[in-house]
């Protein structure tokens, strides 16, 4: 036991080095990005179901969405509040993407911080960025 | 210091509390401060339920098995034409120029291409360079849809043999299985085929890597409109519900001679022509 000063020096510089990308996140963390909402979806005054319920499960939500409206052709969505919606991501006004038009501040924004990639983009076309 | 089993075990009990009181804490750093414990909140409720918050549209037109009768001798080669491009505009299919690569959804061929089990020497000329349509068959016992390890190809209730774009994994079997040839495969981006001006943002394209073929414009069904083809053909394509007596295909097939591609493989096509 004559090393002792060695070996808590050691396992000091240790847990220093393991909790370092800890203490270098907290030091660097920014704070999440708040989504833009568009013009469009601001007049239309409520989104299908409510923010809370849309911020945190919008990915479980359209993932039902898909299944159910390209699987069993069910393409109407009646939300919480008993008011019918049109399931679709992409398809026209009355869709997802119609009303949040401003794909880039809207999705992105978050799913960058997130470092998240839905691949909801190799297929579904942004309707401005096609209009371009 | 003096070693013992009750020294080794006193040290080991408290690193033990020390590893528990530390996890949290821990695990609070990992996710940046917040408590992530809300998450299980189950918001959509199952689809099984009998109040299941989805519905098929009010607008959607229904039939036990949809069916098309093409009567061939009404499309010449600039209808055919038409009725492809029209398909083709609002699904996105591509123009790829090479042949090997190429993506349809409904494209006229010959009929000996169409029908070879009908082959004939003595075949009338006027039958050998009529464009007869060709598309999926949708047919009652669809072989794609057992070859598919996914489900991406499936039937759904009304007797469309549907693709489930999100689920393809591209491995083609659905194309071996499929006598018609119906199924094209994305070899590349497809994006890069179409038109930026021309895309329409109704129809997602598809991705590289991804099998696809007609849906009967189950689109369209769903809000009450019939498939774009049966629209552009001017009557020459009919489309209708073989499952009701009443219906107008029905009415075709009672009062024609039909035949459709392959029969004898048992795929049961829903495609019948009227040469």
């Amino acid at each position: 036991m004559n090393d002792k000063k060695i070996a808590i020096a050691g396992l000091t510089v240790f847990i220093v080095l393991f909790t370092l990308p800890f203490w270098w996140n907290m030091a660097k963390a920014k704070p999440a990005p708040k989504p833009v909402i568009s013009d469009k979806a601001r007049a239309a005054g409520a989104c299908i179901e409510s923010k809370d319920v849309m911020a945190k499960s919008h990915m479980k939500l359209l993932d039902e969405w898909r299944v159910l409206a390209v699987r069993e052709g069910k393409r109407t969505f009646v939300n919480s509040k008993g008011v019918e919606h049109n399931v679709s991501f992409s398809t026209g006004e009355n869709s997802c993407l119609g009303c949040h038009n401003n794909k880039a501040e809207f999705c992105d924004k978050c799913h960058t911080y997130a470092n998240v990639t839905p691949y909801c983009w190799d297929c579904h076309l942004d309707q401005k960025e096609s209009a371009k | 210091m003096k070693n013992s089993r009750r020294e080794f075990i006193k040290v080991a009990g408290i690193s033990a509390l020390g590893v528990a009181a530390a996890s949290p804490v821990l695990n609070a750093l990992a996710s940046g401060g917040e408590v992530a414990h809300e998450e299980k909140k189950v918001v959509v409720k199952e689809e099984s339920s009998v109040d299941s918050p989805y519905k098929t549209n009010k607008s959607a037109i229904h039939g036990a098995r949809w069916g098309m009768v093409i009567n061939t001798s009404m499309i010449d080669a600039k209808k055919a034409a038409k009725i492809t491009a029209v398909c083709h505009a609002i699904h996105n299919v591509p123009e790829i120029p090479n042949k090997k690569q190429e993506i349809k959804w409904i494209w006229p061929d010959k009929f000996e291409h169409v029908f070879p089990d009908k082959e004939d020497p003595y075949l009338a000329e006027k039958f050998k360079e009529m464009p007869v349509m060709a598309l999926c068959n949708h047919c009652d016992n669809p072989p794609c849809v057992r070859a598919c390890p996914t489900k991406a190809t499936f039937k759904n209730s009304e007797g469309i043999v549907m693709m489930d774009f999100h689920r393809c994994i591209g491995c083609r079997f659905c194309m071996a299985a499929c006598p018609y040839g119906s199924r094209s495969f994305n070899f590349s981006d497809p994006r890069k085929f179409l038109d930026p001006a021309k895309i329409d943002p109704a129809f997602p394209t598809r991705m590289k890597g991804v099998v696809e073929k007609c849906n009967l414009c189950a689109e369209r069904l769903a809000i009450g409109k019939i498939p774009a083809c049966v629209e552009a053909s001017e009557g020459a394509i009919v489309f209708g519900d073989l499952a009701d007596p009443k219906s107008e295909v029905r009415k075709l097939l009672n009062s024609n001679f039909t035949i459709r591609r392959k029969e004898a493989l048992g795929t049961l096509p829903s495609v019948y022509y009227i040469i």
